[in-house]
């Protein structure tokens, strides 16, 4: 029964894992791969191409800063939506149903709003920003360095506190009220309790957030890709192999760059995996 | 009992503010998009604070445009609209098909390899889109498959699979085997207590696990851009948009009323299975 899903999902996912790594040592091009399938010469200069390119090395950085940023954004955004509506209160299905929005909504329409928003000439931003706020020219929020990357992971946390709210709600639901009031008899303050009644029993869901947010945020591509293109310092990892492979059709070097993108998230993982083990020991 | 009264107070304006906050936040683009599509180019050049819009100039001829075939002097919406459909329903449905018979096995038959397959699916959400991406589009390239639907519902197939047994194994590890076990006694196949016990008895996980996969191939665009960027007459809405963003003389309201397309029928969708959505993802969460 579970047959024909394992051998769709091993020729469309796991074959093709293997495949990127055999391309990444062959010197190959479309026009190879369709002629001699696996079978190209081995080379290893791919890798050292790739590990000796300074754009590698700041695409990494770049990743790095952009995974940290909006994992720990979307998380304790989420965490705070979710303790905001944890009471009951007039319409809170319908905030929770908003809330959710920017989740739900394809990706290609999140950003083109932003884009339109934040547009220097004609966006609704800037035009608050100079007309209100006293900004003494529009801010090209998508196009210049320092700007584009905040930009980029505020937009990330836009999308996905939505997805660690869900969970954090959950959860929250889930507590027994019953620590809770013992708090309170013992005249615990509302801060108090947070952080030494909730916070601790929610720790699970933080650890498994962190974990899966940090897996999806490592690899991604639209959201930067629709917004900025790469540009401005905004190149991560996965826009540069797309980058390799369509701008330059240079499959070699992107199956490189992907199997040490997974080497750096495996490698990322297991130091988490062995820290956060570490606490709970 | 002084600084428990303010804490208790100041937090409770904190929520408030928090809460309307996050309104604005999650809201405003979604009402800008939609009074964006509307008003006419001039009026949002001439003044980008507008917000509300001026009704008496309200046009719709925006989505007439939007939606009309590119022969007509449209943007072929319309078309695009039509592919995203077919390619989302066709790959929820057979995910589907494909995954519900897996998470059943997975959960009640004790077959050899079957913790292999397991860890497979779990591992496979470390490989994210990006690093499959290239050879996928690569072998179905040497296949002929590349830019046609039909590679691409295939794709798609395999990216909602992982999710969906994950979502469906949660929930049927839930039900009790002994409801199999009399069933069996009775002489009923597995086949036949898959299809009349197990799949009634999931029925909202289901609906809810078939909705998440719409989603995510309706929005999907990845796959779309490496897959059918030659062929016009195939793309996606998601793909459609962006090649008219690229457009330098497409206007932004036109672009704004494509958006507006795009997310409103996954926006209807969700509106009627909120509630399901977000208990079938986030069931076992609490487990680890």
């Amino acid at each position: 029964m579970a047959l024909p899903i394992t051998l769709l999902v091993v020729a469309v996912i796991i074959v093709p894992i293997i495949w990127t790594f055999v391309l990444s040592f062959q010197g190959a091009r479309y026009s190879d791969v369709a002629r001699n399938g696996v079978f190209n010469p081995l080379t290893l200069s791919n890798y050292t191409d790739v590990l000796t390119s300074p754009g590698f090395w700041e695409s990494l950085w770049v990743t790095v800063l952009y995974t940290a940023g909006t994992t720990i954004g979307s998380i304790v955004v989420g965490f705070a939506a979710a303790l905001a509506l944890r009471g009951a209160f007039r319409g809170r299905g319908a905030v929770r149903a908003a809330l959710l929005l920017p989740y739900v909504a394809p990706v290609v329409a999140g950003a083109y709003v932003w884009k339109v928003m934040l547009n220097p000439q004609f966006g609704v931003i800037n035009a608050l920003g100079t007309t209100y706020l006293g900004w003494e020219q529009p801010i090209d929020f998508l196009g210049r360095a320092p700007y584009a990357l905040l930009t980029v992971i505020v937009f990330e946390i836009w999308r996905y506190f939505p997805f660690a709210f869900m969970f954090f709600a959950a959860a929250l639901t889930g507590l027994s009220g019953d620590i809770e009031e013992a708090a309170l008899v013992d005249g615990a303050t509302p801060w108090q309790k947070f952080w030494h009644v909730i916070a601790p029993q929610v720790m699970p869901v933080i650890a498994l957030l962190t974990l899966l947010r940090l897996v999806m945020t490592f690899n991604k591509f639209d959201d930067i890709f629709l917004l900025t293109g790469g540009a401005a310092g905004t190149q991560v990892a996965a826009v540069r192999v797309y980058d390799q492979l369509v701008g330059s059709s240079d499959i070699g070097a992107a199956s490189a760059n992907a199997v040490l993108l997974a080497l750096v998230l495996g490698a990322g993982l297991t130091l988490y995996l062995r820290l956060t083990r570490q606490k709970e020991s | 009992m002084n600084s428990f009264r303010i804490q208790t107070e100041v937090f409770r304006i904190l929520k408030w503010a928090l809460i309307v906050f996050l309104l604005i936040v999650t809201l405003f683009p979604f009402y800008y998009m939609i009074v964006m599509s509307f008003v006419p180019i001039q009026d949002l050049l001439r003044n980008p604070l507008a917000l509300v819009p001026n009704f008496s100039q309200l046009t719709l001829d925006t989505y007439a445009r939007v939606i009309a075939s590119e022969g007509d002097g449209g943007f072929g919406f319309g078309r695009f609209m039509r592919n995203s459909a077919i390619v989302a329903t066709a790959a929820t449905l057979l995910t589907m098909l494909l995954s519900i018979p897996a998470s059943y096995a997975m959960t009640r038959l004790k077959f050899a390899g079957r913790r292999q397959v397991s860890a497979m699916f779990l591992a496979v959400y470390m490989f994210p889109a990006i690093i499959i991406a290239v050879p996928v589009f690569v072998g179905f390239q040497v296949i002929g498959l590349g830019t046609t639907l039909v590679g691409l519902t295939i794709a798609y197939i395999a990216l909602t699979v992982p999710v969906s047994v994950h979502m469906l194994r949660s929930y049927m590890l839930g039900l009790p085997e002994s409801i199999d076990e009399a069933a069996m006694v009775d002489g009923a196949t597995r086949w036949q207590i898959m299809r009349k016990i197990t799949v009634p008895l999931s029925l909202p996980t289901i609906m809810s696990t078939a909705l998440y996969s719409f989603m995510i191939a309706w929005n999907e665009f990845l796959f779309a851009l490496l897959f059918l960027s030659a062929k016009p007459e195939l793309w996606t809405v998601s793909l459609g948009l962006t090649r008219l963003a690229d457009g330098q003389e497409v206007s932004r309201t036109i672009l704004m009323a494509g958006s507006v397309l795009l997310t409103l029928p996954i926006v209807i969708m969700y509106g009627f299975a909120e509630r399901w959505l977000t208990e079938g993802l986030t069931a076992g969460a609490d487990k680890g």
